[in-house]
């Protein structure tokens, strides 16, 4: 699961300008048999996300926005049965969840007095049933809640389905760090504990009293359930990483998905990185001196 | 000043009377009549005597020179049985010797020599007994005749007439050195006519001497001029660009030199050559690289050299030098001569006549040279013997010491032996950071949440910073200021308020002491590469090694034996930082904090004496102590460092000020301007309560950065005559009762010798100031045992402070290897200390009696008793505090909490005005906080004795445990209960207000469901499967169905059934399970039941049966039926199922199948999932939606249908099962 940035960069050259479909991950895997399915899901995700990081501009300005929703418009009288939407999205290489957005949001301004709150679309994306389309009712396939639905589920990268996804597969990450914390008698703290008591900045897990992973001192351990890239490397070194070390000192951060070796660097400067919980921990003797 | 030196010479005058003489102003009952008849005319030349001496010294020394061709050995000299050990190729031991002080008067010739060997001491017993040594009487001889005096002799010399009697003697012509045989058209002046002027050297300089440093420390002002590898106080800074004008023009002189010795290197093979074994010197080529061998015999005036080195040792013993190891070092540079600059032949002749006179050169030849050190080293036996395990194995293995003292040699070996080995390795100074501490850092402590989140920022700002300067300071070309600056101060801009500075820094001070405490951390090049073991590897592999690591390692300056302040290592970055950041608020913020933390440090209780013990045990005690003792006194010389860095700042220039005028103004100006930290009283305090080891070594470093108008202020100039008073009473000889400690001596010598050679204290300070010496009396209260009696100072602090004593074993290695001394490695590692916490003020001690009974109780026990106690106290007191915080305050918050809840319910949702609520509850709880202090009494009395009684040892006796344990609770409870009475109220009511304001933010939206629903049975192994994967799985099924798909895409029923009962055993598990997570998931199945009822689903299979078959349908819609009523623990939102859309499904499916929608809703009811109105609602709604006529009227069918159908128990459900294909059919067919 550790990659070398070369292993790496073979990955995300076979990613550029891939739709963020099922189908699309299905036939990554076949690519790269010996990769888990999590760890190129995640790499995925992050390699898209930098794509519309950069392309995200383009797809809205006015005139973008605008003939859009002409397209959706007309693809909807043509014809009931296609997926216009996702056709559009993957046309102009934009993520289908963000498209509907796009288009919701154009819709509603059309048909609402009242240009719609970001919290009632995201709302409405949420949930599309909350979505008023009585007015195209009479064609279910046309309605704008059943595309969006169809947005959201056929991408795997954006969406709020998705966003719940990477949720729960963060906490579930964070509970199984806790069992083994548990399971090796390891006392800390949490982060709800760590809050409670003012800090302001609070990693998973402080250990009360440090250990030694691999000859380096472990203060506080942070999980983290995504391939650790270069890009979202360093934005965790600079949002939490550096910042927990300059609280708490050295600790460990665990990439479940794994990440690039190269980004290992900073152990002697108190960032030690793991791609799964440390087998061999040294933990201070109580022993008679 | 000459004539004294005769008349020393002449032995009219003892050694011992002349040190009298020279220090002390008051004539003394001791002296001898005659004595004193000769010296009192001299009288008013007296204090010109040492700086006479020394520049006489340097002068005479000069000759002492690296180039030219080899001399040819003196007859003697050269057949001596032991060969001196040829170095390799010189190094910069000698150094242009010019004055070290402005001479006021010039050598005068002859003198006679009188013995007294080892005369001089202070406060010899008297003339008789010095004087009988035993130099030969002959040397005696006709020194009284040629007594002339200084000016008449100077006349021959000044007038260079060739066969004068000062050349007489000397060696064979050296057409190299331009002294002597200066290019045609300069003025030719005699060897021994040196100018005062000369500063440099002015032969073309070798390149090894341009390399090594020492030589500077002979220019005067000596340190101005040394190129420092770390960045010096006076360079890299926005004010201070050069250096001070004489040493500009020196470093141009230096330049021209540099370029002549390039042309010369371009000639001449560099020195690399491998040392030859043999004694004899080698061809001319490399013959000026080797060492002269010396050689007793060869010694040319041992009386008079003998003489010299008395009146010199006495004035080192005396304290009358301003800086006792730079005259060591002068001493082993002359004990490591490479070779004497030749004269001419005829020189050599004995010139009987001159013998005595300080007209003839005081050393002749290298044997001389070596002769005189040696004699001084013989009586600095003690302070050699405190010098480091590798400088005294250099020393006791130098092969012209052994030649010319083997007592000396064998005093130095045994010293060596018994000297403990300490070879200790340096941590890596890696950064540490400041740990977060919620008591002083969390949101409380700020007047803002904007300050706080501020705070959070800058923090990480200034670390990141941090980081950067680690990994880039040492890169050639990077500027802090250009890549750090702006950011610097953009932040610096943010902290606006004064809470804020105070905090930052805070953090500053804390990180400076983390990371530069420890001397590890100051460390950088200097303090060390080359680990100590190489020392102590003898001579010839250290030979070896170190042209080795000379080749490997680039060459690097140190300081010189009198470096100028610098911040070496991690210092440089807080240098740096306060410069960039240059902000005001800033450095008065830190002033404050420094001065502050700079008064606590030194006032800190240090260990007691514990006189009668002397076994192993106390000897623990000591360690820990002196350690302690330590960390203190390195962490009050980096305040102090830095405090009079920021202090000076504003002041600090390149050079003092041009013009009288103009320096009279500003010091009229700067006498007006309090001092940053009172250092005069803390130094009279200090002395007073014996504690200078502690306290002035820190003062040293804050005086050492200031600028060269502070020695003049009235105020600074006491502080300075104090320290010159005290530097002349450290007298190292004395010992006894009431004496300081040798070492802590030392230590003092070291660093205030140090001070005097800064190029802001004037040099003429420590000769002109001529106080009451005698009237030094620091009348030292009571405090019989202060700091200064007891051995807190052992070698490790001393090279620890003074890192430029090693530059002594540094010389004397590159005289083993021959090579100069250029990449400092010799300088030992130090042990870093520890960065504990410096602990507590002792409490206050209570008043009256039992203050005092307890002060007497700890009188007479170990001091360990008396900090255990008062450790206990200080945690005991705090940790009840924080008990009373987490049990008392903390019930009264769920008092408030429950009051509020109960005052809510009364006065409905709104609960009136928070302010007011906060009132009646504070009012309420707070008389309870009385109970604190009984509660805190309590948990005082319950812990404090056992803490004692695990802390002291087993042996304690009864009665001293227990009045140790009574005292114990009653500090505790004291600093408990005084913090409980002041506070509790005001903590009580933060609580409360804390807890309401979560409560009534807590009423809003979301009432925080949770709760402890959460978790499954005890035997749960955790096995279901994630929460993530099945959403995720959920999802694909949603995507299949919603489309696009390709043909061969599809479920199995089988694979949907598994997944449902997946869910089930997750959603029993919910180890992993997440509120959202769960949330989503409850959406998504009945996402799944609105595909299955409009049949949806694309099914696996023959191309025929792609739709799920309607017992397996009605098997997933039980299965989810089960889970929405028995496993989710979040709302399901079943309404959905009715919503437009999903019921518009099944528009589009031919036939339309209404019997599935029909039975999921009549099992709803059934379940109590649903009411039968609330669907009877959405049926209703559903009916407004436009629909195309034929479904509509379907739609209506149903919902007669399901409101026809009367509330049926399970059984009969089975028939309207069977019943309703058909009804389905026919809605469909209609």
């Amino acid at each position: 699961m550790i990659l070398t940035k070369a292993q790496y960069d073979e990955i995300a050259q076979c990613l550029v300008s891939v739709p963020p479909t099922r189908q699309s991950l299905r036939k990554l895997k076949q690519r790269f048999p010996s990769q888990s399915q999590a760890t190129l899901l995640s790499i995925f995700s992050q390699e898209y996300q930098k794509h519309i990081k950069r392309t995200h501009a383009k797809h809205h300005t006015s005139e973008a926005i605008e003939s859009y929703y002409q397209r959706y418009l007309n693809g909807v009288g043509k014809n009931g049965a296609a997926p216009v939407l996702l056709e559009l999205a993957n046309e102009v290489d934009y993520a289908p969840s963000l498209m509907a957005r796009i288009i919701l949001e154009r819709f509603l301004q059309e048909h609402e007095e009242t240009p719609p709150s970001k919290s009632v679309i995201n709302s409405m994306l949420r949930d599309p049933s909350q979505i008023p389309d009585g007015v195209l009712a009479n064609q279910v396939y046309q309605s704008p809640s059943l595309i969006c639905l169809q947005c959201v589920v056929n991408d795997c990268c954006y969406g709020p389905l998705v966003d719940c996804i990477k949720h729960a597969i963060g906490h579930e990450h964070e509970v199984l760090l806790r069992d083994l914390l548990l399971e090796k008698n390891l006392s800390f703290l949490d982060e709800d504990q760590l809050r409670a008591k003012g800090y302001d900045k609070t990693p998973d897990f402080i250990l009360q009293v440090p250990v030694a992973v691999e000859g380096h001192i472990i203060h506080w351990i942070e999980s983290k359930a995504s391939f650790g890239d270069e890009c979202s490397h360093h934005a965790y070194l600079h949002d939490q990483f550096w910042s927990y070390w300059n609280r708490f000192g050295p600790g460990l951060v665990i990439y479940w998905y794994g990440f690039i070796q190269e980004l290992d660097c900073n152990r002697d400067r108190g960032i030690l990185l793991k791609a799964c919980f440390p087998t061999d921990i040294v933990t201070l003797c109580h022993g008679v001196a | 000043m000459a004539a004294v030196l005769e008349s020393l010479l002449r032995e009219e005058v003892s050694v011992a009377a002349a040190v009298r003489w020279i220090a002390r102003s008051a004539q003394s009952s001791e002296d001898d009549p005659g004595e004193a008849a000769a010296l009192s005319p001299l009288r008013p030349l007296r204090k010109e005597f040492v700086p006479f001496l020394l520049n006489f010294l340097r002068e005479q020394s000069s000759r002492v020179l690296p180039q030219g061709p080899p001399t040819p050995a003196k007859a003697p000299g050269s057949s001596a049985a032991l060969p001196g050990r040829p170095g390799g190729p010189p190094r910069g031991s000698r150094g242009a010797r010019s004055q070290l002080f402005p001479p006021t008067q010039l050598p005068s010739p002859a003198a006679e020599v009188p013995s007294a060997r080892r005369g001089g001491r202070r406060r010899g017993p008297g003339p008789a007994r010095e004087r009988g040594g035993r130099g030969p009487a002959g040397l005696e001889e006709g020194a009284g005749g040629e007594g002339l005096p200084w000016a008449a002799s100077r006349r021959p010399r000044g007038s260079g007439s060739p066969g004068s009697p000062s050349l007489a003697r000397s060696d064979p012509p050296n057409l190299s050195n331009l002294e002597e045989f200066p290019p045609v058209g300069s003025v030719p002046l005699g060897p021994a006519g040196t100018k005062p002027s000369r500063r440099i050297n002015p032969t073309p300089v070798s390149e090894e001497r341009s390399l090594s440093k020492p030589k500077t420390c002979f220019t005067s002002p000596p340190i101005n001029c040394v190129p420092s590898s770390q960045p010096s106080v006076l360079d890299t800074s926005p004010w201070g660009h050069g250096l001070p004008p004489g040493c500009r023009s020196l470093q141009e002189e230096r330049e021209m030199l540099r370029k002549e010795r390039s042309k010369q290197l371009q000639q001449s093979p560099t020195p690399a050559c491998p040392t030859p074994e043999s004694g004899s010197p080698l061809p001319s080529r490399i013959g000026n690289l080797t060492a002269e061998p010396a050689d007793p015999a060869g010694v040319s005036s041992h009386r008079r050299l003998e003489l010299v080195a008395l009146i010199y040792s006495s004035c080192l013993a005396e304290n009358l030098v301003p800086n006792l190891f730079l005259e060591l070092f002068f001493i082993l540079q002359l004990l490591t001569a490479r070779r004497m600059v030749a004269v001419k032949d005829s020189d050599l002749e004995p010139s009987p006549g001159a013998l005595d006179s300080l007209e003839s050169p005081l050393f002749q030849s290298v044997h001389d040279c070596v002769f005189f050190a040696v004699q001084v080293l013989e009586h600095q036996f003690q302070v050699l013997s405190c010098l480091d395990k590798g400088t005294l194995k250099l020393l006791a293995e130098n092969e012209r010491l052994l030649c010319f003292s083997p007592a000396l040699q064998g005093r130095l070996q045994a010293a060596y032996e018994s000297s403990v080995a300490k070879v200790s390795l340096a941590m890596p100074p890696s950064a540490q950071a400041v740990s977060f501490q919620p008591e002083t850092d969390n949101r409380a402590n700020f007047s803002s949440d904007r300050a706080f989140h501020t705070f959070k920022k800058q923090r990480d700002v200034f670390y990141e910073v941090l980081r950067e300067w680690e990994d880039h300071h040492e890169q050639p070309g990077w500027d802090f200021e250009k890549g750090l600056g702006s950011r610097i101060r953009a932040m610096m801009g943010q902290l606006s308020a004064a809470c804020s500075h105070s905090h930052f820094v805070r953090l500053f001070q804390k990180q400076l002491l983390q990371m530069c405490q420890s001397p590890g951390g100051a460390g950088g090049p200097v303090l060390g590469e080359a680990p100590d073991v190489l020392s102590m590897l003898g001579a010839d592999k250290l030979g070896r090694l170190r042209r080795l690591q000379e080749r490997l390692v680039a060459p690097q300056s140190s300081g010189g034996p009198c470096p100028p302040p610098t911040f070496p290592g991690c210092q440089g970055f807080f240098r740096d930082f306060i410069l960039s950041a240059s902000s005001f608020q800033f450095n008065q913020h830190l002033m404050d904090s420094l001065s502050l933390k700079i008064r606590e440090l030194n006032g800190l209780a240090l260990p007691q004496p514990e006189p009668s013990d002397e076994d192993g045990e106390s000897d623990v005690d000591w360690q820990g102590e002196r350690r302690q003792f330590a960390v203190v006194l390195l962490s009050l010389r980096l305040l102090a460092k830095f405090l009079g860095f920021v202090a000076f700042l504003p002041y600090r220039g390149p050079e003092p000020p041009p013009t009288r005028e103009l320096q009279d103004s500003i010091l009229a100006l700067r006498s007006q301007v309090p001092p940053a930290l009172d250092v005069l009283a803390l130094l009279q305090q200090g002395l007073r309560a014996r504690r200078a080891v502690l306290t002035v070594p820190w003062l040293v470093e804050f005086l050492s950065l200031a600028d060269h108008i502070v020695p003049m202020l009235d105020y600074y100039r006491s502080v300075f005559t104090l320290l010159l008073h005290l530097h002349r009473s450290l007298v190292l000889s004395k010992e006894g009762e009431g004496e300081m400690c040798f070492l802590n001596k030392l230590l003092l010598l070291a660093v205030l010798g140090w001070l005097f050679q800064i190029p802001t204290v004037p040099e003429d300070l420590f000769f002109l100031e001529e106080g009451q010496l005698e009237a030094f009396e620091v009348d030292t209260v009571a405090s019989e045992h202060g700091l200064d009696g007891m051995p807190v100072v052992d070698q490790h602090l001393l090279y620890t402070c003074c890192p430029y004593i090693g530059e002594l074993r540094k010389l004397l290695a590159s005289w083993v290897s021959g090579s100069s001394a250029r990449s400092g490695g010799f300088v030992r590692k130090i042990t870093p200390t520890t960065t504990t916490s410096l602990g507590a003020q002792p409490p206050r001690t209570t008043q009256g009696l039992q203050a005092q009974l307890a002060q007497a109780f700890f009188h007479n026990q170990p001091p360990s008793l008396r900090r255990t106690v008062e450790f206990v106290a200080e945690r005991i007191g705090s940790n009840c505090v924080k008990h009373i915080k987490a049990t008392l305050v903390a019930d009264l918050v769920r008092q408030a909490e429950s009051l509020l809840q109960e005052q809510l319910v009364m006065q409905g949702q709104e609960g009136g005005d928070p302010a007011q609520l906060l009132e009646s509850l504070c009012s309420q709880l707070c008389p309870h906080g009385a109970q604190a202090l009984t509660q805190g009494r309590e948990f005082c009395q319950k812990k404090s004795p056992g803490a004692v009684r695990a802390l002291l040892p087993e042996e304690t006796p009864a009665a001293v445990l227990s009045s140790a344990e009574h005292i114990a609770v009653g500090l505790a409870t004291e600093k408990a209960c005084a913090w409980l009475s002041a506070n509790i109220t005001a903590l009580i009511r933060r609580e409360v207000k804390a807890a309401v304001s979560r409560l009534l933010r807590a009423q809003g939206p979301e009432p925080a469901a949770r709760g402890e629903r959460r978790g499954c049975s005890r035997a749960c192994e955790h096995h279901a499967p994630l929460p993530s994967h099945l959403i995720s799985e959920i999802k694909d099924v949603l995507s299949l169905a919603a489309g696009p798909r390709d043909p061969e895409e599809g479920v199995s029923p089988e694979h949907l059934e598994q997944l449902l009962g997946q869910l089930g055993q997750m959603l029993q598990c919910r180890q992993f399970l997440c509120p959202p997570a769960e949330q989503h998931l409850a959406k998504c199945s009945v996402e799944l039941a609105s595909l299955l009822v409009a049949d949806q689903i694309p099914v696996l299979g023959p191309p025929a049966q792609h739709q799920l078959d309607r017992g397996q349908a009605r098997r997933l819609l039980h299965m989810l039926l089960s889970l929405w009523k028995d496993n989710f623990q979040v709302p399901v939102p079943l309404q959905l199922l009715l919503s437009p859309r999903n019921v518009g499904l099944l528009a589009d499916t031919r036939p339309r199948e209404w019997d599935l929608l029909l039975f999921l809703l009549r099992e709803l009811v059934e379940k109590g999932l649903m009411g039968q109105t609330e669907i009877e609602a959405c049926l209703g709604s559903l009916r407004e939606a436009q629909w195309p006529g034929d479904f509509s009227e379907e739609l209506a069918t149903l919902f007669n249908l399901f409101l026809a159908e009367p509330h049926v128990p399970e059984p009969q459900l089975r028939a309207c099962e069977l019943v309703q294909p058909n009804r389905g059919t026919v809605l469909a067919q209609s």
